[in-house]
């Protein structure tokens, strides 16, 4: 019997201090993740200073549980996997230097991972992964199409040129007075609404896979400031059922084109904005219908946020590709994948 | 820590200690046994410390045959300083400490440069960082039987305002820190007669004298509670707090 493969992994890109242990790459052993959502509601965003103070007051105790919950000691472990961007330059540091000192202290390889990849491999815990592979990854920070040709190699596709989508619906949330993170409100009020308003969907006739969420975003203003100035008041389901509807459209059709594009035999949906109903309705329906010989996989819900877990999965991943970081590995806030060369049809 | 040299497992001759400040452009590690220098690297004007612990923690240990698990204390500059580099440090050893169950000390990142002056009883010591906008932070020390002692708590002001108030003492008055472009921008280095601004030989910190500092000082009890002294409030705090000044104190993180 061979021994299986323990990965301690670290999260701390953004305001999740998050530590985990995974086995052989699926199995989630433990999953600590400390929020701060609380603190920064007092600010209606995350503050990064904010951010970086709260990761360090948590980083040993989230640690300690996540090896105390798995039953698992330094010396069973494989390797420390770690977020290393992108994110918040202060956040990832506690995390990073975190990751180091305990991959130092107990001789153990550290592995660096990207948080994308992360997210893309939440989807891991519910099927194997088939390639080619097309993901779309939707969060507070990034919304991307990426296309594996196979395993271990992500190039971009498409991206948003302004506003990733969850940072759209925070925005659009605070107009409508709904605390960050706002993307679950908005997503439930969408459900009992209907698009009456009929946003714009920006780039849909595009020859490219790249999205734009800032003129929806201001149209969306723009249309309350304006009922406001009338004395007017918009119902808020419809409200968000129509900045949804153009939301998911945009996301969906683009989709669709890309796999037309770049034939995949699966599709993962995975992000913080993977978690929302009316964009897993909508990919499912219309995928299935589309692709039908292609299997879809969406990150399962408790995996959306940002998780250790999912780092885990990921490093382990890296780690058996051979990915290694030295001592002197720094955040790289802006970390990207290579972006494939655009189509030109 | 014990002190009992009778052959105990830990005597004060055998004590193996990590020392580390990286609070602000210098960064300096030590290694220390039983109070004796064993190893040292100081760099001066280090932009991303992140890069640069490590490395330089792992050269350090193997020069002198260390595991990590021999040692018993890591000592650290707790602050105050840039908050990024302080962050670096204190998850550094507070880090460490908790994964190999060692001892951890935390000082204070000024006494680290007051300790650089020799100890001439009946002067008050005040380092100094540059903290931007022509504040500083800044402390008042003083040396007591061999021991760096707090005249006054270590605090953040304007340095016009610290050298004004430093007029006023009886003592003779040394700063130690170095005198940046950017406090000259609002400070006319007028020092008065009592007050003396040390040479910048002395405004480099050394990991050595960190480690002294904290080698007889009490551990820190609860290591997850381990974090720096900003001495202030982020921005964002301190106009939340304005505008809700009787809102309780309350837990803002939650594991889920």
């Amino acid at each position: 019997m061979t021994e299986p493969t323990l990965i301690l992994a670290f999260e701390s890109s953004c305001d999740e201090t998050s530590v985990a242990v995974i086995k052989d790459g699926v199995e989630v052993l433990s999953n600590i993740v400390a929020t701060q959502i609380a603190s920064h509601q007092r600010f209606g965003g995350v503050v990064p200073e904010v951010a970086s103070r709260h990761h360090i007051e948590q980083i040993t105790k989230c640690t300690d549980e996540a090896l105390a919950e798995a039953g698992v000691s330094y010396d069973q472990l494989s390797a420390v996997a770690v977020t290393y961007g992108p994110g918040l330059v202060g956040s990832l540091l506690v995390g990073v230097t975190a990751a180091k000192t305990v991959a130092w202290a107990h001789h153990l390889p550290l592995v660096p991972v990207n948080h994308m990849t992360g997210h893309l491999y939440a989807a891991r815990f519910v099927g194997e992964f088939k390639y080619p592979q097309l993901a779309l990854l939707v969060s507070g920070g990034h919304t991307e199409l990426v296309y594996m040709v196979e395993e271990h190699q992500y190039q971009i596709i498409g991206e948003t040129r302004d506003d990733a989508a969850g940072e759209a619906y925070d925005k659009i949330g605070r107009v409508m007075g709904v605390n960050y993170p706002a993307g679950k409100t908005v997503d439930e009020w969408a459900a009992k609404g209907n698009d009456t308003f009929h946003f714009p969907r920006a780039m849909e006739k595009e020859a490219n896979f790249d999205f734009s969420f800032s003129g929806l975003k201001s149209a969306f203003i723009n249309t309350v400031h304006n009922a406001h100035q009338r004395g007017e008041t918009l119902n808020k389901y419809d409200l968000a059922a129509s900045f949804q509807q153009s939301v998911v459209d945009v996301l969906a059709e683009k989709t669709v084109k890309a796999l037309h594009r770049y034939p995949a035999e699966q599709f993962i949906l995975a992000g913080g904005v993977a978690a929302n109903h009316g964009l897993r309705q909508r990919l499912q329906h219309d995928l299935s219908k589309e692709f039908p010989d292609m299997t879809i996989l969406q990150a399962p819900l408790k995996y959306c946020g940002d998780n250790a877990a999912m780092i885990g999965a990921a490093g382990t991943v890296n780690y058996l590709y051979g990915d290694r970081a030295g001592w002197d590995l720094n955040a790289v806030p802006g970390l990207s994948f290579p972006r494939m060369n655009p189509v030109t049809e | 820590m014990g002190y009992d040299d009778e052959g105990k497992t830990k005597g004060a001759f055998t004590v193996k200690i990590l020392a580390i400040d990286t609070s602000n452009h210098p960064l300096t590690i030590a290694l220390v046994e039983g109070g004796r220098l064993l190893a040292t690297t100081t760099y001066n004007m280090v932009k991303n410390h992140s890069i640069y612990v490590m490395p330089t923690i792992d050269q350090l240990m193997k020069q002198v045959h260390w595991q990590p698990a021999d040692l018993d204390r890591v000592v650290v500059a707790q602050g105050p300083g840039s908050y990024t580099g302080v962050r670096i440090a204190v998850t550094t050893a507070k880090v460490l400490a908790d994964t190999i169950d060692c001892e951890l000390v935390g000082v204070s990142s000024l006494a680290v440069l007051a300790a650089n002056v020799p100890p001439i009883s009946d002067q008050l010591v005040v380092p100094f960082f540059d903290a931007r906008r022509g504040n500083v932070y800044a402390g008042g020390y003083q040396w007591q039987g061999g021991k760096l002692v707090e005249q006054f708590a270590d605090t953040h002001v304007a340095m016009s305002q610290l050298v004004t108030q430093l007029a006023d003492q009886e003592k003779s008055v040394v700063m130690v820190g170095q005198l940046t472009r950017k406090i000259k921008q609002h400070f006319d280095s007028n020092f008065p007669g009592n007050v003396q601004l040390l040479s910048p030989g002395y405004a480099v910190p050394a990991a050595y004298q960190l480690a002294l500092l904290g080698q007889d000082q009490q551990p820190i009890e609860n290591i997850d509670s381990f974090v720096p002294h900003y001495l202030l409030l982020t921005e964002a705090e301190v106009e939340w707090k304005k505008q809700h000044p009787h809102a309780p104190h309350r837990n803002y993180v939650q594991e889920v």
